[in-house]
């Protein structure tokens, strides 16, 4: 683009100062918290601003994981982020077929309930959703927490998906079916395939999600011992004055290790299909 | 949302519809389609849409949290009583006010960042990699991060700010301060998302058309007003509409960072419908305050689509 044009020095200047200004915000809370991670409790009270810790302390991690039930959390939030991901994908996958092939009414009312989930606050929502799944027994239970996972992740990944089958050429199917195959065995055999790459996206969105997730969580389980991370790192926070920041710092960023592998891989793909959806949907 | 009707259809166009009577082509179909949709639409069902119509139906009861307390229809009581509710009001404020400057402000740094990152700098790829941090941290780690950031004693925002000789400052906890440092939060954890997606948006734009202003004399400024911002005004506005619908309805980094306070100045609505529903159990009652909050949702939606519209049928 414009490789002819010559940018006055002033402006990479102030170009360069801008992208440094960016650079330290973005980044520099991101560096305390895991310098924060590695100091000793004496220097973390001091009033210093120093980045690199005057010496490196590796107690954090170990008093986070032994102590504060930390690990079966960690535990609760991997079980609740793979089931989420498997069942949404299953679920996901023929609703997303019919959404982009089968036209009228029920892409339209497909469209309407995605959008309306985006309007409506959650919180007007999970009050009866906690007397549901009460009426079901399914309250305080991980698997209910799953289930609504699943829930609250489909406008998206449907949203998602549907653009993936719309990208399959219908040529490929109607070949199928005047083989002799059935819609089923088309399906299976010819469409699925191809949607691969679209469905791991999806699926590592939707892990993603239900790892992240802090507010379904917090009003839905009440057993300590069912708490998924984010629950039992605000608990970390505790009153004013006890919290022992190490480990909190540790256990934060223990917490952003698995969904921050997951996003470099996931980063253009999720682009793609937010970008498409947001101009397209 | 309705098909045409069958008058204005064009004459050729496709098999005409016969409403009784599906052959058995027709009802296969139609179990196939069923068959693809329920997996799906049954926790829809179950976990959206009954909740969904069940907490706008909680708004005109008197219910509460307590197990054996029976519901009963109250019509608009909840609603007489929100209006003279005060604190729901300023809430209601401070919600506006925090996610439209977040939209807003994210919008404009978004578009910035992606300039420079769609530029010929050096240390892109490094941005690249910081931009992705941000969107992957839980809510609840970025609560946590900045509250460090921000302490009075141990942050280092403070210790910054005294190498200038400034006094230590409660960013969260002075009345002052509090709501405009929770704003800057959402704002860091919204930009990289918006950021990407705009840059995403703007490699989507023709180079050829910013040649041709270049060929016509336009310099940088006038390329980027006249081609750049147009190509781009959809994504933008898309994004940050649901921008500010999300920040509006959510609560996440706020809870973490203040619970509401101090004194209620960072109390936006969801959260205080939070507290209303399962501290002070009055379940009827934050439902209402749920029902109004959907009510100007779609009130502020409509006037922006109406808009949208009018622009559409000016410009074209």
């Amino acid at each position: 683009m414009n490789t002819n044009m010559k940018t006055p020095l002033p402006v990479t200047v102030l170009q360069y100062l801008a992208l440094g200004g960016f650079l330290l915000f973005l980044g520099f809370p991101v560096l305390w918290i895991v310098s924060a991670s590695f100091k000793s409790s004496a220097e973390l009270n001091s009033l210093s601003a120093n980045l690199i810790p005057n010496e490196w302390v590796f107690t954090n991690f170990t008093t986070a994981l032994e102590r504060q039930n930390l690990l079966t959390s960690a535990g609760n939030s991997f079980l609740v982020a793979v089931s989420t991901m498997v069942i949404a994908v299953i679920v996901t996958l023929p609703m997303s077929y019919a959404l982009a092939r089968l036209r009228g009414k029920l892409r339209a009312a497909g469209t309407v309930w995605i959008l309306a989930t985006q309007v409506f606050p959650q919180i007007l929502i999970i009050i009866p959703l906690f007397l549901v799944l009460r009426t079901l027994m399914l309250n305080d239970t991980l698997l209910g927490l799953i289930l609504v996972y699943v829930t609250f992740t489909l406008p998206f990944t449907l949203w998602m998906m549907q653009g993936y089958v719309a990208a399959v050429p219908r040529e490929l199917e109607d070949a199928g079916s005047m083989d002799g195959a059935s819609r089923f065995k088309v399906l299976v055999h010819i469409v699925f395939p191809l949607l691969r790459p679209g469905l791991m996206a999806t699926a590592m969105f939707t892990f993603v999600s239900a790892w992240n997730e802090f507010f379904l969580a917090l009003v839905l389980l009440q057993s300590p011992e069912l708490f998924t991370l984010p629950i039992t790192l605000r608990a970390f926070l505790g009153a004013e004055g006890q919290t022992q920041l190490g480990p909190l710092a540790a256990g934060a960023v223990l917490a952003t290790i698995p969904s921050l592998i997951v996003f470099s891989f996931l980063q253009k793909k999720l682009t793609g299909g937010m970008l498409a959806g947001a101009v397209k949907g | 949302m309705s098909a045409p009707a069958p008058a204005l259809a064009p004459p050729s166009g496709g098999s005409p519809r016969r409403k009784a009577g599906l052959g058995p082509r027709q009802k296969a179909e139609r179990r196939e389609a069923i068959a693809l949709v329920i997996p799906a639409l049954l926790p829809i069902i179950v976990f959206s849409m009954i909740p969904l119509l069940a907490g706008v139906y909680l708004g005109f009861t008197n219910a509460t949290l307590a197990r054996n307390a029976e519901i009963e229809f109250t019509g608009f009581d909840n609603f007489v009583q929100l209006a003279g509710d005060e604190q729901f009001w300023d809430s209601f404020g401070i919600g506006l006010v925090w996610a439209g400057s977040v939209a807003a402000l994210t919008g404009i740094s978004a578009i910035a960042l992606a300039l420079l990152l769609n530029s010929k700098l050096r240390f892109k790829s490094l941005t690249r990699i910081i931009v992705l941090i941000p969107w992957a941290m839980p809510p609840v780690v970025t609560g946590i991060l900045w509250r460090m950031i921000y302490d009075v004693n141990s942050g280092p925002l403070n210790a910054a700010l005294s190498w200038f000789g400034i006094d230590k400052v409660n960013w969260l906890g002075d009345f002052s301060t509090a709501l405009p440092a929770v704003i800057v939060v959402g704002i860091w954890s919204g930009l990289p998302q918006t950021t990407v997606l705009l840059l995403a948006g703007m490699q989507s734009i023709p180079g050829e058309l910013h040649e041709a202003a270049a060929l016509d004399g336009a310099n940088a400024a006038r390329r980027f007003w006249h081609v750049t911002l147009p190509g781009l005004a959809p994504v933008l506005i898309a994004i940050t509409s649901i921008d500010f619908i999300w920040n509006f309805n959510d609560f996440g980094i706020v809870y973490v960072l203040t619970e509401g306070g101090p004194g209620g100045q960072t109390m936006i609505p969801p959260l205080f419908t939070y507290l209303e529903a399962f501290r002070n159990r009055e379940i009827g009652y934050a439902s209402a305050m749920g029902d109004v909050l959907v009510l100007a949702i779609l009130l502020i939606l409509s006037i922006y689509l109406v808009n949208q519209f009018r622009q559409n049928k000016e410009g074209r």
